[in-house]
């Protein structure tokens, strides 16, 4: 089909704004995130100042990651790939710019709040009940669009990408609303309406699929259409990928409770918790195999396409935190490894090495296909990859070398039967890997800073073809 | 088995009506919440306080909350502290600091006695923490002198060299206001903390005029000093 009959049949403006946004906000969220992690190995980075204290700019960095750029990356795919594997046009063009300007009225809404203090006191659902109620109805015009337009598929079944996005959408309505009910007292302050061990559980079964549906069953959206696109060959298997789901689906739900291992958490809850967690493995390295065989008989392209390296790179990272989740959720690990900044490795080769690259490999063959054009430079695309892939290992190699040793300093004891070490010890010890991780992170912040210098020329490079060509075209 | 182009009946089914898959979904995605959150809300034994009522602090006839004193039972916070709290939240510091002891004996012997669920039944949200970047403040209450606080908060390096804390000097700067304490505490009436109005109107008054410092120090001293516990006793299975 002609470019200009695709442009017609299709919204993919929409596509193009959250796509640029994406990869601005990928570079602003790591640099929150390098600056915070600076503060941790150097605290007079602090500056004495309410608005950049570590408390306050580490809400900034989890919701600009999070929220920002997963958001617009998982909007940008979700309406991109539902019109594509639908064979029509969004629902509603309308609606899909409320979403987009309600979603970044909210990234800038956190971005001004959270550092003025404004905050519920939950991990990762921080935003004040105003903005909460914002985020409710901007989610659910993107889900309902997303509904509407598959339900008014030219095609017969329902593409397996759909499923995934689907149980996002309904999952974190779910989540979103339930954690978040709360009653306020003043415009930007409220108290949540649970309390002690109730509240816990609630919010990790927020926490938890925040990164389950959002993280996860999101971005299995978009690996299921782009990885198959980008290789030109289907899915794997189509069986695995209904296991995949259903699985997923189900068992994903269970694993908060794993978050509240020994703690005043009743040991059923956590224990039933941690049997779904190892449960998990069998879907998630299904789903993990699924995406990279379908590479089989074309590894060859892994030489040349450096979009296919970014999505099959994810997938091994996926691979390894979903092995890497259960094996912490183990009573006896987790022991050691809860309160320790092993979690904080953990979550990052999942978020860097996971949501990271595939997100960043699905916005590259977007931006050509958006745009009808190579990238600017083909091997910054590869430039990108390096960096991101090295700044993972760092990172999280030092993430795992100091949680290990807190783990195991907080425990120790000498010869007398007392503790070895006091706390302040084990806060110095980690001075050398809080250094090595900003480093990580800093290199990884470089290559988002690359893809963004490179979609920017690539668009310009897009402009002046457009100029060129007698073809006029309609914006 | 070539021309069978569907896995199963109900699959295909639910592939070829996004109403159907959505309803699907609706139900499967509901089951694992329900099966871990409900329960915590009817089995008795999920706070500890059913079985030992001694742990929550129960006001006698014209008992107020200033004649509280430690170890009498969990309370509710006065304006002073639920203040303090409110800037705990603020600042973020459940974010590095938890206020949950886990049962292991390196635990009890650097922060104190396991924490147990009735200890946060007035925490609108808990703040159980997930990260020990600092050490844990379940217990921290009475362990230093509020000068100690005082200049921890300025300067923590001052005090412990290796910290990596941030200094908070703004603390000493912003003054309470007796009404918006009101306020506060009138909204954790509503939900269910047992204030009597005569507590809110006392408790209110006496934050007036204070700094946050004041509320601050005032949350951390309080911190696991409600309930005397009993190492003798198995709270928790």
């Amino acid at each position: 089909m002609q470019v200009n009959e695709l442009e017609k049949k299709y919204n993919f403006n929409i596509v193009r704004w959250f796509s640029v946004a994406t990869v601005i906000y990928l570079v602003f969220g790591t640099f929150v995130g390098v600056y915070i992690a600076a503060e941790l190995a150097w605290p007079f980075l602090n500056f004495d100042n309410p608005y950049l204290s570590f408390g306050r700019l580490r809400p900034v960095h989890t919701n600009a990651v999070i929220f920002a750029f997963g958001g617009c990356v998982l909007m940008a795919s979700a309406f991109y790939s539902v019109q594509r594997t639908c064979g029509v046009k969004l629902w509603s063009d309308k609606l899909a710019w409320f979403t987009f300007w309600g979603w970044n009225l909210i990234i800038v809404l956190a971005v001004i709040t959270l550092p003025m203090g404004f905050t519920q006191g939950k991990e990762y659902a921080e935003l004040e009940w105003p903005i909460d109620i914002l985020i409710a109805i901007v989610w659910l015009s993107f889900t309902f669009n997303f509904i509407m337009t598959i339900a008014n598929r030219k095609s017969t079944h329902i593409y397996v990408s759909n499923w995934f996005f689907l149980s996002m959408m309904v999952m974190i309505t779910y989540l979103h609303v339930v954690n978040s009910l709360a009653i306020p007292v003043e415009l930007f302050k409220s108290y949540s309406i649970f309390s002690s061990v109730q509240d816990a559980m609630i919010q990790w079964w927020w926490g938890h699929n925040a990164v389950g549906f959002y993280l996860t069953a999101g971005f299995l959206g978009i690996m299921y259409y782009f990885v198959p696109k980008q290789a030109e060959r289907p899915i794997y298997s189509y069986r695995l990928s209904v296991l995949h789901f259903w699985c997923l689906t189900f068992g994903y739900v269970w694993l908060g409770a794993h978050h509240l291992q020994y703690t005043a958490l009743p040991d059923w809850t956590g224990s039933l918790g941690a049997a779904i967690s190892i449960a998990m493995i069998v879907p998630s390295w299904g789903g993990a195999v699924n995406g990279m065989m379908t590479l089989s008989g074309a590894w060859d392209k892994l030489r040349t396409d450096y979009v296919l390296r970014f999505l099959i790179m994810s997938l091994a990272f996926y691979a390894m935190s979903t092995f890497e989740g259960p094996v912490m959720a183990l009573k006896v690990v987790n022991a050691l490894s809860h309160y320790t900044d092993w979690t904080i490795g953990h979550v990052h080769s999942g978020a860097l090495g996971w949501v990271g690259m595939v997100g960043a490999g699905a916005i590259y063959h977007l931006v050509t296909r958006l745009w009808n054009t190579e990238m600017y430079s083909t091997r910054l695309v590869n430039t990108h990859f390096w960096l991101a892939t090295i700044g993972i290992a760092i990172y999280i190699t030092a993430m795992w070398i100091s949680g290990i040793m807190q783990g195991l300093m907080w425990r120790d004891y000498d010869e007398f039967g007392t503790l070895t070490y006091t706390f302040a010890e084990s806060v110095a010890a980690m001075h050398p890997y809080y250094v090595m991780r900003f480093v990580g992170g800093f290199i990884y912040f470089l290559g988002g800073v690359i893809m963004l210098y490179n979609v920017v020329m690539t668009l310009r490079q897009a402009g002046a073809e457009r100029n060129v060509s007698a073809e006029p075209v309609r914006a | 088995m070539a021309n069978k182009i569907y896995s199963t009946k109900l699959q295909d089914k639910l592939e070829r009506n996004v109403w159907a898959l959505l309803l699907m979904m609706f139900f499967v995605l509901s089951i694992g919440g329900i099966v871990e959150i409900v329960p915590l809300y009817y089995l008795d034994d999920t706070m500890e306080h059913n079985a030992r009522p001694e742990i929550l602090w129960t006001p006698e006839d014209g008992e107020t909350l200033a004649d509280w004193q430690p170890g009498d039972g969990i309370r509710p916070y006065t304006g002073l502290e639920l203040m303090g709290r409110n800037i705990y939240l603020r600042e973020g510091c459940y974010l590095c600091h938890s206020q949950m002891i886990r049962p292991f004996r390196d635990e009890k012997e650097r922060y104190g006695h396991y924490s147990l669920a009735s200890e946060s039944i007035y925490d609108h949200p808990f703040q159980w923490g997930s990260k020990r970047t600092g050490p844990d403040l379940a217990r921290v209450g009475g362990k230093y002198s509020d000068d100690w606080h005082v200049k921890h908060f300025i300067a923590p390096r001052s005090v412990v060299p290796e910290s990596v804390m941030p200094n908070y000097p703004w603390f000493q700067r912003q003054i309470l206001d007796g009404t918006r304490v009101k306020k506060h505490l009138k909204a954790m009436q509503t939900l269910g903390v047992p204030y009597t109005d005569a507590d809110i109107e006392a408790s209110a008054a006496a934050a007036d005029g204070k700094t946050e410092m004041d509320a601050m120090v005032a949350y951390m001293q309080v911190l696991g000093t409600m309930a005397k516990l009993d190492y003798g006793v198995v709270y928790r299975e």
